[in-house]
C-alpha cells in the first residue's frame, strides 16, 4: 500500500503519470464522475484548514465518493488523549483513504505506519505539505507546458514558508532550473536549502529587490508573511508589507510570466493584479482539486479507461 | 588488581569512555541476553587515563554492534574465538538508531505520541548527520 508523506515520494516519472491523469480529469471530468462511487475519504484535520480540507473533499465528491471526518482536534478523540496510531486504526475501519493534517511534524507518518488504508499528508506543522507542492507543479506544467528550463522567483517569507522549501526540493529534480530568492534579510532562505542547491550545482541568486529581477522571471511564487511565525509583533508589522505586487510592478514582468501563490493572500498581491492574465493563483486552487483527484485515484489503485 | 578471566567466544569492548559502560550495556540490550557479561569500570589506561571495558561471552553473531559507532567511534571491538582475538572489528555508522537519542524538536510527533520509538536515520555519512525519521530534525553525531 502506498501513502504520500513527502513530495519526493513519487519519482519524476510517476509525477508525470499523475499530472497526465490530472490533466485528463481537467479535460474530461465526466469520465471520472463515478470513479470512486462507494469509496469514502476520511479528512482527519487536527488543526483548522479550510482550503486544504475543502479541496480534498471537493476532489472526492467530484469522483463520486463520499467524505467524513473532523476539522479540528477538539472535535476528535484526540481531545480525550487518543494517540494518532489508535485514531488511524479506527479510521481504517470506516474509510478507504485518509487525508491527515496535524500540527505535530511526522504525525501522518506515524499514522501511515499503523494504517490499513492509504494516508495522505495534508500538512504536518512546518514540515511538509506535499499536495500543495503537487498543486504548484501541476499548475506550472499545465500552463507553461514544462517543468524544466525555468527561472523561478520565490518572494516573501522564504525562511518559514514550508511550501517554498518543498517546491524548491521538487523542482531541483528537473533540468535547467534557476532560482531567484527575493526576501528581506530576516526572512532569507535557510542555509540547508542553499547547501542542497550548491551540492546539486543548481544556480540561484539571493536579492532584496523584486523590481530588479521581475523581467527575468518565468514564474513568480509569492508568499504571505505569516504572523504566527513571529515572536515579536513589531518585526511582523515591519516585514508584512515588504513586498506588494501591484499593476505598476507587473509592467516590468514578461508577458508570459506566471504569478503563483499558495493562498491565502493578504497584502502581498494587490487585488488590482487579479484580472491580469498572468495571475494564476485562483487557477492554481482549481489545479489543487485536479491533482488531489488524481492522487486519490492513484493511491486507491482505481483506473478509468 | 582486579582479575577477570578470559572468555571462550564473544567480544571485548575496550577503550570505552569511563562511565559509559552501563549505557552501552543497555543500548546493546545485554540485559535481555542470557550470557555472561563483565563490566569493568574505571580501569587504568595509558591512552585514556581511565576507561571502561565490557566483556561479553556469547555467540559472535548474536550481537548487533553498529550502535557502538553511533555512541563512540573510539571503542575497540575485539572478536574472541577459542580464547583468542581473531578480529578487530571496524565500526560502521548504523543506518538507523532506535531509542538511543531523543528528538528535541518540540513540534515533533514524538513529543506527544505515547510509545513511539525515537528513530534517527543516517542522512549524510560523511558529515555524520542523522535526521529524525518523523520530523527530519538534524542531529550532528559529532556534537553529541
Amino acid at each position: 500500500m502506498r501513502h504520500l508523506m513527502n513530495p519526493l515520494d513519487f519519482t519524476v516519472e510517476e509525477l508525470e503519470g499523475l499530472f497526465d491523469l490530472a490533466n485528463d480529469i481537467e479535460n474530461h471530468p465526466e469520465k471520472y464522475a463515478h470513479a470512486c462511487a462507494g469509496k469514502k475519504l476520511a479528512t482527519c484535520f487536527y488543526e483548522p484548514s479550510t482550503r486544504t480540507r475543502l479541496s480534498f473533499e471537493a476532489a472526492m465528491l467530484n469522483l463520486g465518493g463520499s467524505v467524513l471526518g473532523f476539522s479540528d482536534a477538539n472535535s476528535s478523540s484526540a481531545s480525550k488523549g487518543e494517540s494518532v496510531a489508535d485514531t488511524i486504526r479506527v479510521v481504517s475501519c470506516y474509510a478507504d483513504i485518509c487525508a491527515m493534517r496535524h500540527p505535530k511534524e511526522g504525525a501522518p507518518m506515524v499514522a501511515a505506519s499503523k494504517s490499513r488504508i492509504p494516508v495522505i499528508n495534508a500538512g504536518d506543522g512546518g514540515h511538509q505539505h506535499p499536495t500543495q507542492t503537487l498543486t504548484d507543479l501541476l499548475t506550472i506544467r499545465s500552463l507553461k507546458h514544462r517543468l524544466n528550463n525555468l527561472t523561478i522567483g520565490l518572494c516573501g517569507d522564504l525562511k518559514f514558508g514550508r511550501t517554498v522549501h518543498s517546491l524548491i526540493n521538487a523542482l531541483s529534480r528537473y533540468e535547467g532550473i534557476r532560482f531567484i530568492f527575493i526576501s528581506p534579510d530576516e526572512l532569507r532562505i535557510p542555509d540547508y536549502v542553499t547547501e542542497m542547491l550548491n551540492e546539486k550545482g543548481i544556480p540561484y541568486e539571493e536579492v532584496m529587490s523584486l523590481e530588479d529581477v521581475l523581467p527575468r522571471l518565468d514564474i513568480l511564487y509569492m508568499t504571505r508573511v505569516q504572523k504566527e511565525r513571529f515572536f515579536n509583533e513589531e518585526d511582523y508589522i515591519r516585514l508584512k508589507d515588504f513586498y506588494i505586487l501591484d499593476r505598476k510592478k507587473m509592467k516590468l514582468a514578461s508577458p508570459d510570466m506566471l504569478i503563483l501563490h499558495p493562498l491565502p493572500r493578504v497584502n502581498e498581491i494587490s487585488v488590482e493584479v487579479d484580472d491580469d492574465p498572468r495571475a494564476v493563483y485562483f487557477k492554481q486552487a482549481q489545479y489543487g482539486v485536479y491533482v488531489r483527484m488524481a492522487l486519490i485515484l492513484t493511491l486507491l489503485g482505481i483506473h478509468v479507461d | 588488581m582486579l582479575n577477570v578471566g578470559k572468555i571462550e567466544e564473544g567480544f571485548v569492548l575496550d577503550h570505552i569512555r569511563a562511565g559509559m559502560s552501563l549505557s552501552i550495556y543497555h543500548h546493546l540490550q545485554l540485559d535481555k541476553l542470557d550470557c555472561t557479561v563483565a563490566i569493568i569500570k574505571n580501569a587504568r589506561s595509558n591512552k585514556m587515563g581511565r576507561k571502561d571495558i565490557l566483556k561479553v561471552e556469547c555467540d559472535i553473531d548474536k550481537l548487533d554492534l553498529d550502535v557502538l559507532a553511533f555512541i563512540d567511534h573510539n571503542i575497540t571491538v575485539n572478536v574472541i574465538k577459542n580464547c583468542e582475538i581473531v578480529e578487530k572489528k571496524e565500526l560502521v555508522l548504523p543506518k538507523e538508531v532506535k531509542n538511543v537519542i531523543r528528538c528535541r524538536n518540540p513540534r515533533c510527533i514524538t513529543s506527544i505520541e505515547q510509545g513511539l520509538p525515537h528513530i534517527f536515520v543516517l542522512s549524510d555519512e560523511k558529515k555524520e548527520i542523522y535526521r529524525c525519521k518523523y520530523c527530519e530534525e538534524k542531529v550532528d553525531r559529532k556534537k553529541l
